[in-house]
């Protein structure tokens, strides 16, 4: 039985029809990657499945059905969350942004600062002078901090350096053996090395859905699905 | 130096009114023009309250200022659950209701109260005056601006150094990110109401004691510069509006009595266009502090 399964998901956006009956199902353990070009939906599934935008359908995490939940009782089921612009908050310390993700009497501060060393280190510094990178690495750590199942992770390297990109794809490798990960991601090599799964959308729809290393394999298909030669970029 | 302090003390009941909106519009978008009548009701239920206890004029005005300020926090906690919950991203309907109860409340007091201004219960010692570098000050101005600078230092530390503090500060910032980390934001909603209602409230307190009376349409007039307090401040800063606050005040009570006795008002919008074209977001920008 599959941890997540996401049965035709509707969003609309103002006039637009992002997503149009999306339904996908994500294995428990290891990683899904979420793939395809530019705006054909992926982040907006996501935030769908977060409760973030207005949706029509439904999704099932663990046997319950998440869709009429409110984003906080969603987060409380045991997801977390990495979203694509990071969403730091500028203004308070790497400590208080890892505070406030606190959601039980164990956060794993132990394993968030064994991933990124560098936040122990910069706990008074306020997140809006980190780099984007060291952003990226309390995004993260927020989401790693609670005993979540799932996480949701949107675009973690992206607009990273090529050494930043390596310490991120670790640290979702490590992820991986504690929760169930559904990343969304354009580097094909982080694909390639973290995600046993992956389901590819296109124009609001899910045109693709199987093992990995299945569609890595294939140049063609990577072409005609992505847009992109394959291989990493 | 009594124009000075005057213009704190005037600063100082602005801060009260100002900071409780900045918090409601920084954290939750919503541009509350029931604030003033937060202020009206508190007076009220302290003057009517002052009037039915027993003691002396500084004990009624204690126990009117708790009532007042109690009822000030229940009303705002109630307008938030009852009001605005059911109309979050609904911001034109927001003004309205909210435009729509301000007049409201008004109008419930002037029905049950009657339009004349009550006489408040001001101890004698307030009246009182104690010299200051040769100036006779009222002591109600040192009041006014010791409750005010005590607010703000709680606001502040509650702000630095509690959960919903974090949370309120985290909102102020992102709201929809906040509740991506599990958290009921709802619940900072209602606080940050209450505690504006209780600011506003207080704000009507000392502005009974300032004036010798309350009267119906005091909360409207005040809430008319605690805007421009927290346009100049900038929204959600606490920091902003308190600075802000002192500046308003002193200008207006400068312009008043060097320019011409109403020219204040008129400095005071001139300020706040200069401050509009020079730095839109304000002095201090969207995070509370």
């Amino acid at each position: 039985m599959p941890l997540i399964t996401v049965h035709d998901l509707h969003v609309y956006l103002g006039e637009s029809h992002v997503l149009q009956g999306v339904s996908f199902e994500v294995p428990e353990g290891g990683v899904t990657a979420l793939l395809g070009r530019n705006g054909v939906g992926k982040t907006t599934t996501l935030r769908a499945m977060m409760g973030l935008v207005p949706r029509r359908g439904t999704v099932t995490l663990a046997g319950e059905e998440t869709t009429r939940l409110a984003t906080h009782q969603i987060v409380r089921r045991g997801i977390g969350y990495v979203p694509e612009d990071r969403d730091v908050f500028a203004g308070l310390t790497v400590d208080e942004n890892l505070r406030l993700s606190e959601r039980n009497g164990s956060p794993r501060y132990e394993l968030v600062y064994e991933l990124f060393p560098e936040l122990e280190t910069r706990g008074g510094q306020r997140a809006g002078t980190l780099s984007g990178g060291q952003q990226q690495m309390v995004a993260i750590a927020r989401a790693l901090l609670n005993d979540n199942p799932v996480l949701l992770v949107d675009e973690p390297t992206k607009g990273l350096a090529p050494l930043l990109v390596t310490e991120v794809a670790a640290a979702l490798e490590r992820a991986a053996e504690l929760a169930t990960v559904l990343l969304v991601e354009q580097n094909l090599a982080v694909v390639e090395r973290v995600a046993q799964q992956v389901v590819v959308l296109d124009s609001g729809r899910v045109v693709h859905a199987g093992p990995a290393s299945e569609l890595l394999r294939d140049r063609a298909k990577i072409q005609s699905l992505l847009g992109v030669s394959g291989g990493g970029h | 130096m009594l124009l000075t302090i005057t213009g704190l003390g005037l600063g100082a009941m602005y801060f009260l009114i100002a900071s409780g909106l900045s918090l409601i519009y920084g954290l939750m978008g919503v541009l509350n023009f029931a604030h003033g009548a937060f202020l009206t009701v508190g007076a009220y239920a302290t003057w009517w309250t002052s009037t039915h206890v027993g003691g002396g004029p500084g004990t009624k005005l204690l126990v009117g200022a708790l009532a007042g300020v109690a009822v000030g926090a229940i009303l705002a906690a109630l307008v938030e659950l009852v009001l605005i919950r059911p109309l979050y991203r609904r911001p034109v309907e927001q003004v309205l209701v909210t435009v729509g109860l301000a007049l409201a409340l008004n109008a419930l007091v002037e029905a049950i109260w009657g339009f004349d201004a009550r006489s408040f219960p001001v101890p004698s010692w307030l009246i009182d005056t104690t010299t200051v570098f040769g100036a006779n000050i009222p002591n109600d101005r040192f009041l006014e601006i010791g409750v005010a600078a005590a607010v703000l230092v709680g606001l502040t530390v509650f702000l630095r150094y509690t959960r919903y503090g974090l949370i309120i500060r985290a909102g102020v910032e992102n709201r929809a990110m906040v509740t991506a980390l599990g958290i009921d934001v709802r619940r900072a909603f209602t606080l940050v109401f209450a505690l504006g209602g209780m600011a506003a409230a207080l704000a009507g307190v000392l502005s009974g004691v300032y004036y010798g009376v309350v009267d119906p349409g005091r909360g409207t007039s005040l809430l008319i510069f605690a805007f421009i307090v927290v346009v100049i401040g900038g929204f959600g800063s606490i920091g902003g509006t308190a600075v802000a606050a002192v500046v308003v005040g002193l200008i207006q009570q400068y312009a008043n009595y060097y320019a011409s006795s109403g020219l204040g008002d008129l400095a005071v919008v001139l300020l706040l266009a200069i401050v509009l074209l020079l730095r839109p977001e304000g002095l201090s920008p969207k995070v509370a502090h």
